[in-house]
């Protein structure tokens, strides 16, 4: 599933990157908090117009991950790039091909839908009329155009989780990262969203990073990463991953692989 | 099948100057809406200066008299000497305001949106900044034009003019410390330490109640510390504008406070350097 990528070298502007780029390259990256490491020389890419699951338990590193994916923290060991643009080194020209749906619910509650797209697409430097297109577009895409002037408080869970998908594509984003998206939804909901992130690989051609602990939100054909304490256990597709580990399926796999039964309570 | 053209290069496109403008404009408009939906906190920010104005001042304006002083050139009631000093306390409690509310953001997930944007993180908190100062001058000049009905007024018309340069700069000095305190403070219970240690201190050891040669006369020390502290400069850069005066000396205090400021909440919020990644987890 890997795609071998140069980053651009460093410099003072950003030079345009030679190769064929992943749209997401992680190499050997390493992350601390003190003494406890978070992450610890994690490799893996993400193809573009590809669905890759990041799995794993609470406290595997998978927001950390996110973290320094979109710059947040900074990258100390190790490199990271979006279509070949390191992120340290162009962070710019990186994140501009970034989407990110947070953990963390992210909107502002007292403005509308359409207002806290407005201020995403500034932040984006996307001007009135190209908001306002896009706007529409992306709204339509995730089937919330109806509610583009409803204040984001009046929404449901669901709702709110669309409109942050819809945020995150609002500026053409080519990679799209989302961090346990359907924590606290409820089942038909969850089945909604998976579904609409799914349908934009083929409509938007966009690489998607799904991060989640729920087996169930995998699929066979899949590319997974599986992230346990910090550390990289397999990576591959499902049926490679479930073939290494001696496993009938995706959930017994990450049993065998991490040594907990994660289906539990799922 | 991939739609993606791999062989496609993403060319490096950059931001052009009307794109920094847009994002500008942008942290500027969310800050006013949001201001404008939090009906109270407008209601508050007027509510405090004037309970000083209505009913501090008035109650010492026969006990405490003001020897003319610059940029007085006549004695001055109380309550006219003590605005320029509520003016900066409205900025001081903005600023502090902002710094609650990127506390929150963070915690609550907000500030991700602002920080994750590609343009460059110090333009963002600049950008930030300047929005926070901007509602702080729209509270300034409410409680002026309430002031006003309370025969609270600059000599000339002209002065509403000339101290809007200096809430500008001293909007920005609370605002950059506000964001400063804002990335060294982890959770957003310990902001009441803020209360204690920063608006208070700041506000009683100044010239904004009282002149300063009447500290001197009462605790040279305390008035060597209203001397260094920079709220001092922020009141009378306010109080010598309002008479279309500029104090120096006050000018490159609040000047070179604004820039150290923001410089260190710059180098707070950046990812490589700064104080959020070892603080979390």
């Amino acid at each position: 599933m890997t795609l071998p990528t140069e980053t651009p070298p460093p410099g003072t502007s950003a030079p345009e990157p030679e190769a064929p780029a992943a749209a997401l390259q992680i190499s050997h990256v390493s992350h601390s908090y003190g003494k406890r490491k978070a992450l610890d020389d994690v490799s893996f890419s993400v193809r573009p117009a590809s669905f890759t699951v990041l799995l794993g338990l609470n406290g595997a590193g998978k927001s950390t991950l996110f973290s320094l994916i979109t710059r947040l923290y900074g990258v100390r060991s190790g490199a990271i790039s979006i279509f070949g643009w390191d992120v340290s080194r162009t962070p710019g020209e990186a994140l501009r091909r970034l989407g990110v749906v947070f953990q963390a619910r992210t909107l502002d509650l007292d403005l509308s839908v359409e207002q806290n797209l407005r201020y995403h697409a500034a932040l984006h430097g996307m001007g009135t009329a190209e908001t306002k297109a896009r706007s529409a577009d992306v709204l339509a895409k995730v089937d919330m155009l109806d509610r583009v002037n409803d204040k984001v408080r009046a929404l449901s869970g669901g709702q709110m989780r669309r409109v942050e998908i819809a945020r995150a594509l609002l500026h053409r984003p080519r990679m799209l990262l989302l961090d346990e998206a359907t924590v606290g939804l409820d089942v038909k909901a969850r089945a909604d969203i998976l579904t609409h992130v799914r349908s934009l690989i083929e409509s938007e051609g966009i690489g998607v990073l799904w991060a989640t602990h729920l087996i169930d939100e995998v699929r066979d054909g899949d590319d997974v990463v599986v992230l346990h304490r910090g550390k990289l256990l397999d990576k591959g597709d499902v049926a490679e991953v479930c073939a290494r580990a001696g496993a009938p399926g995706m959930g017994a796999a990450f049993n065998r692989l991490t040594g907990v039964d994660a289906t539990e309570g799922n | 099948m991939s739609l993606v053209d791999l062989s496609t290069p993403t060319p490096a496109r950059g931001f052009s100057l009307a794109q920094y403008a847009i994002c500008l404009r942008g942290v500027v408009w969310r800050e006013a809406l949001r201001f404008l939906h939090q009906r109270e906190r407008f209601v508050s920010a007027l509510v405090r200066p004037l309970v000083w104005l209505f009913i501090f001042a008035a109650g010492f304006r026969s006990v405490l008299g003001v020897s003319i002083i610059p940029p007085y050139d006549t004695y001055v009631l109380y309550d006219v000497y003590i605005t320029p000093g509520l003016v900066a306390m409205i900025q001081l409690f903005n600023g502090m305001q902002s710094s609650l509310s990127m506390v929150y953001d963070r915690e609550m997930g907000n500030m991700r949106t602002l920080l994750v944007s590609p343009l460059p993180r110090w333009y963002l908190l600049t950008s930030k900044l300047v929005a926070g100062a901007s509602v702080s001058i729209l509270q300034v000049y409410a409680f002026l034009l309430i002031a006003y009905f309370w025969d609270i007024e600059p000599p000339t018309y002209w002065g509403y003019l000339t101290v809007l340069p200096a809430l500008i700069l001293s909007g920005l000095m609370f605002g950059a410390l506000g964001m400063l305190l804002s990335s060294l403070i982890r959770q957003l219970e310990n902001f009441a330490g803020v209360m204690n240690f920063v608006i208070f201190p700041m506000f009683f050891a100044s010239s904004a109640l009282y002149p300063l040669w009447r500290v001197q006369e009462g605790s040279p020390g305390l008035a060597f510390v209203c001397e260094l502290n920079p709220f001092t400069h922020a009141v009378e850069l306010i109080r010598f504008a309002f008479y279309g005066q500029i104090n120096a000396l006050s000018l490159a205090v609040v000047l070179g406070c604004t820039i150290v400021f923001l410089g260190a909440a710059i180098v707070a919020y950046d990812p490589s350097r700064g104080m959020l990644m070892r603080r979390e987890g």
